[in-house]
């Protein structure tokens, strides 16, 4: 442990961090709290478990969860293509991966929808693709209701659709994370462990993925905890069905359209606490991995 | 030959590697970006112009500059400290502490608006009633200031705000809400750069006799830097396109408490769809500009380290 | 990182603090001159743009002085949540009596009477709903029974986030009763087969309308009577409106928020600028807009385009806000109840 403190800086960075942590988060939330206490135990759950509420953070977490990882298999792809290779316009694209964050969110929103939507440069071929499915294998239950929806609006306007504007939200908090990491991975241990007789394909599972993990697992964090509450994108491009396309986010708004403060109050802390598990769990496997390597 | 083979791919591999690259890109970011240009400028560049030199959404712009000028160096300092904290000592309630400095991310944007309504909202803990009765004292110090003739000028603006000290649906509120959701940014970029960068040259310093200060001007800061540009370069672009959290504190009083953002939101219901594109593609630009800027800088101090 | 980057990055830390103080300054001068903030709702943009010039003009010329007249919009719900929570709107516009009536109950920002303070229920103009569908009808709707055919797309905002939609959804409710003669099962069954045929539910009635005229999705498209009319200008030669056999009377009611504007000393001027909205010159401008005028003589000139239909109203048929609020939106209502029973 005191080996650990022999860099300087301990109190001053802690007491700074601590402050500013508890006046800008910590006090905050302590207010939603508050307000959703004030419901008692029987109302929060009984808000919390109505059917739509469940279907919705189903729906939320689930898609989150599915968005964030393909964002990891796409954030490393092009990370390492940015990183690693020289090509023309190399440049134009690397700015370009923080588009998502500087458009604004509804905008983001608009803009998929068009693209994705029936009518749209994407959406027109998802929708005869999704037709000429429908026709050829006639596919019954859940995936016909989607095939049926794909084929009615394009991907716009059911869950494929919130997918799309997720993974468009999350992919550049993948790249941003990893890209510094990656960066800074000198070619000496390849170099080594070419060397040594392995091939690439090794190197890359043995050697330099287990140097990426950490990033990655906080690339997948950051998209998967910004997804849970997206909320600007998503409602042009979901359909906002009960049950079906509805996130959780919108029922917050819902409640205080009716004026119910504490409802709403009880939902966001209920995601919260979700929210907050999932990060923590997250944070103490990256710990552990972290452990390891050293 | 091996040995080339392990350190690079063959070129089938890389064209294919990129080629997939381009592909995820146009379609994830390409297509969008193109759909906000050609939409923008679908009733031609005047129409697109005039649509950024109007009144409001010149007073857009600027609010918006100024809320990005103040939440994104704030979050800076506090991201530097929190990533240090974090990456050089070891201590109870570690991971607890990462995750709370997640936990904004996680924060649906509505949420992040309706915790500052529940703090200084007319029917929250600090109402501004209460905030007039507790600024009392500095108000009357700010307006005896700004009643000097010499160096009043100076105290005006902060004597008017202390007497009716309006934070939700006023500037100081999006200003918050701002730093709120753009809080983790920095910190979250630096922690695992850090973390892999390990503590070994700060120690090595600490044994040569350097002071914190100087070992962090001079050993870790040169070795962060990338990563805490691109996390400033976040921070900066996110600041600029929030729209959900600031939306809820705003009031959307036009010319006074629109951003961009809800200026954008504001077009787009008027059926001025060209303007709120061209107002869109204004934050798109500022994006790439940013990254431009990010390049020079680069070029200047030469390239990063590999 | 070398130091010249530190200065920059300090310098520009710097200005953005000076910045702020600037910028403090303007609108501190901008309280002090009389202005309104009025906080309304979000159909009404273009016509209160016109309202506030028509209204700036006529007080120059018989009290000199520039006024100024602030605009807010958003949902109508959202709207009143606002100003509950502290935004000091000196008037409020908003799409139903409910809106105004949490203002009184939520934060007594106003007097519990305050709609009877003002001719006509506080509401200077009325609008309905009507259908908005594809130009030449292609799938022939005519009344609300043909709503629910299998194959029609009909595209509403959702009830529990929009104002407008609250009322698409109590006129059909009205019709259906009427139709089945309150036969309440039927009338269930009538509106579960309707929101069957709702592929998406805006959470705003812009955003459907966007839906519909823009992004080109369903068939009909309920909509406020000035809606349907915009889109007709805005997309000329796309959409055409249909009158249904029965629709509501809706009465967006306007009021003066006592409590903001007494503090800001504008009671006056916010009672003279409601009241400026029974003129003849507002009048005209509500029927430009395709509001409907209140006053008869005006209201006979835009008959042509604002024909008279048979309506129910809240009051009559619903009782009042309150209790429409509680049976059909509010959590467990009916609207919950189509979705819930599967």
């Amino acid at each position: 442990m005191s080996k650990r403190r022999i860099i300087p800086g301990f109190g001053l960075s802690m007491g700074f961090t601590i402050t500013y942590l508890s006046l800008i988060i910590l006090l905050p939330l302590a207010a939603l709290f508050l307000n959703a206490a004030g419901v008692g135990w029987a109302e929060w759950r009984s808000i919390l478990g109505s059917p739509r509420i469940i279907a919705a953070a189903r729906l939320t977490f689930g898609l989150s969860a599915v968005a964030a990882a393909v964002s990891v298999v796409l954030g490393l792809l092009v990370t390492w293509v940015l990183v690693r290779y020289h090509f023309p316009g190399k440049k134009l694209l690397d700015s370009m991966v923080d588009l998502p964050f500087a458009l604004p969110t509804a905008v983001a929103g608009i803009t998929l929808t068009a693209i994705y939507g029936k009518t749209g440069w994407i959406g027109c071929h998802i929708a005869s693709a999704a037709a000429w499915i429908k026709t050829t294998w006639q596919p019954t239950g859940w995936l016909g209701d989607q095939v049926n929806s794909w084929a009615d609006f394009g991907a716009a306007y059911s869950p494929l659709g919130i997918f799309i504007a997720l993974t468009f939200i999350g992919f550049p908090f993948v790249v941003r994370t990893l890209q510094p990491v990656m960066e800074d991975l000198g070619h000496e241990i390849e170099e080594a462990a070419a060397t040594l007789g392995a091939g690439r394909w090794t190197v890359f599972l043995r050697v330099i993925l287990p140097l990426l993990t950490p990033a990655l697992i906080t690339g997948f964090t950051l998209a998967f905890a910004r997804a849970i509450g997206e909320y600007g994108s998503v409602i042009f491009i979901s359909g906002n069905l009960p049950m079906k396309t509805e996130i959780l986010p919108l029922l917050i708004i819902s409640q205080l359209e009716q004026f119910n403060f504490k409802a709403a109050a009880v939902i966001a802390s209920g995601m919260l606490v979700v929210s907050f598990l999932l990060l923590f769990i997250i944070n103490l496997l990256q710990r552990r991995l972290d452990w390891q390597n050293r | 030959m091996a040995n080339l083979q392990a350190t690079t791919e063959s070129k089938p591999v890389r064209a294919l590697l990129i080629g997939l690259a381009l592909i995820v890109l146009s379609l994830f970011l390409f297509l969008p970006l193109l759909a906000v240009f050609a939409e923008a400028l679908r009733r031609g560049w005047e129409v697109f112009f005039a649509s950024l030199t109007e009144d409001a959404a010149r007073s857009a712009i600027k609010l918006t500059l100024l809320t990005a000028g103040i939440a994104v160096p704030l979050n800076t300092l506090f991201g530097l400290s929190a990533a240090w904290l974090v990456t050089k000592y070891r201590f109870k309630g570690r991971a607890f502490l990462i995750s709370l400095i997640d936990l904004p991310f996680a924060v649906s944007p509505v949420i992040a608006g309706l915790v500052w309504i529940m703090i200084f909202g007319a029917k929250g803990w600090l109402p501004p009633s209460r905030m007039t009765e507790l600024l009392a004292p500095l108000a009357a110090l700010a307006a005896q200031a700004a009643s000097n003739e010499s160096i009043g000028g100076l105290f005006e603006g902060a004597a008017a705000w202390l007497a009716d000290p309006k934070i939700v649906f006023a500037v100081p509120g999006i200003i918050i809400a701002t730093v709120f959701v753009t809080f983790p940014f920095v910190a979250r970029e630096l922690i695992p750069l850090m973390e892999s960068q390990g503590s070994d040259q700060e120690e090595a310093a600490v044994t040569l006799g350097a002071g914190g200060w100087r070992i962090f001007w001079r050993v870790t800061l040169p070795n962060i830097k990338w990563g805490l540009l691109y996390g400033v370069l976040l921070c900066n672009a996110r600041a600029m396109g929030e729209f959900g959290a600031v939306s809820v504190v705003s009031g959307h009083i036009r010319g006074q408490t629109n951003t961009l953002p809800l200026h954008i939101e504001v077009l787009y219901n008027e059926y001025q769809f060209s303007a709120a594109f061209a107002c869109a593609t204004l934050l798109a630009l500022l994006a790439l500009l940013t990254l431009g800027l990010k390049s020079v800088v680069e070029q200047l101090s030469g390239p990063p380290q590999n | 990182m070398n130091p010249a980057l530190i200065t920059v990055l300090l310098a520009t830390s710097i200005l953005a603090l000076t910045a702020c103080k600037k910028t403090a300054l303007p609108s501190a001068e901008r309280q002090a001159a009389v202005s309104l903030l009025n906080v309304s709702y979000d159909p009404t943009r273009e016509f209160y743009v016109d309202i506030n010039e028509a209204f700036k003009k006529q007080w120059q010329a018989k009290h000199g002085g520039s006024i100024e007249i602030k605009q807010s919009h958003g949902g109508s719900g959202k709207q009143a949540r606002s100003v509950i929570d502290g935004l000091e709107a000196d008037v409020v516009t908003l799409a139903l009596a409910g809106d105004i009536d949490v203002l009184h109950k939520e934060a007594g920002l106003l007097e519990k009477d305050w709609q009877s303070q003002l001719a006509y229920h506080s509401a200077p103009y009325t609008s309905t709903i009507v259908f908005g569908v594809r130009r030449g009808n292609p799938k022939g709707i005519k009344d609300w029974g043909d709503l629910v055919h299998p194959g029609v797309q009909v595209i509403t905002p959702n009830p529990k986030t929009s104002g407008g939609a609250r009322w698409n959804y109590l006129a059909a409710w009205a019709w259906a009763e009427n139709f089945f003669s309150k036969d309440e099962a039927k009338v269930l069954e009538y509106m579960k087969n309707l929101f069957k045929n709702v592929p998406v539910l805006d959470t705003g009635a812009r955003g459907s309308t966007s839906t519909f005229a823009q992004r080109k999705i369903g068939d009909v498209f309920l909509s406020w009577e000035n809606e349907a009319y915009l889109i007709e200008k805005e997309f000329p030669g796309q959409t055409q409106v249909i009158y249904p056999s029965l629709s509501i009377l809706a009465e967006p009611p306007v009021a003066v928020v006592a409590k903001n504007a007494k503090k800001h000393g504008t009671t006056a001027l916010a009672q003279v600028y409601l009241q400026f909205l029974y003129t003849d010159e507002a009048q005209l401008l509500a029927g430009k807009h395709f509001y409907r005028p209140r006053n008869p003589q005006i209201a006979e000139k835009f008959l042509v385009q604002l024909p008279a239909i048979p309506m129910v109203t809240i009051d009559a048929d619903f009782g009042s806000w309150g209790q429409a609020q509680k049976t059909h939106f509010d959590d467990g209502g009916t609207f919950d109840q189509i979705y819930s029973a599967k």
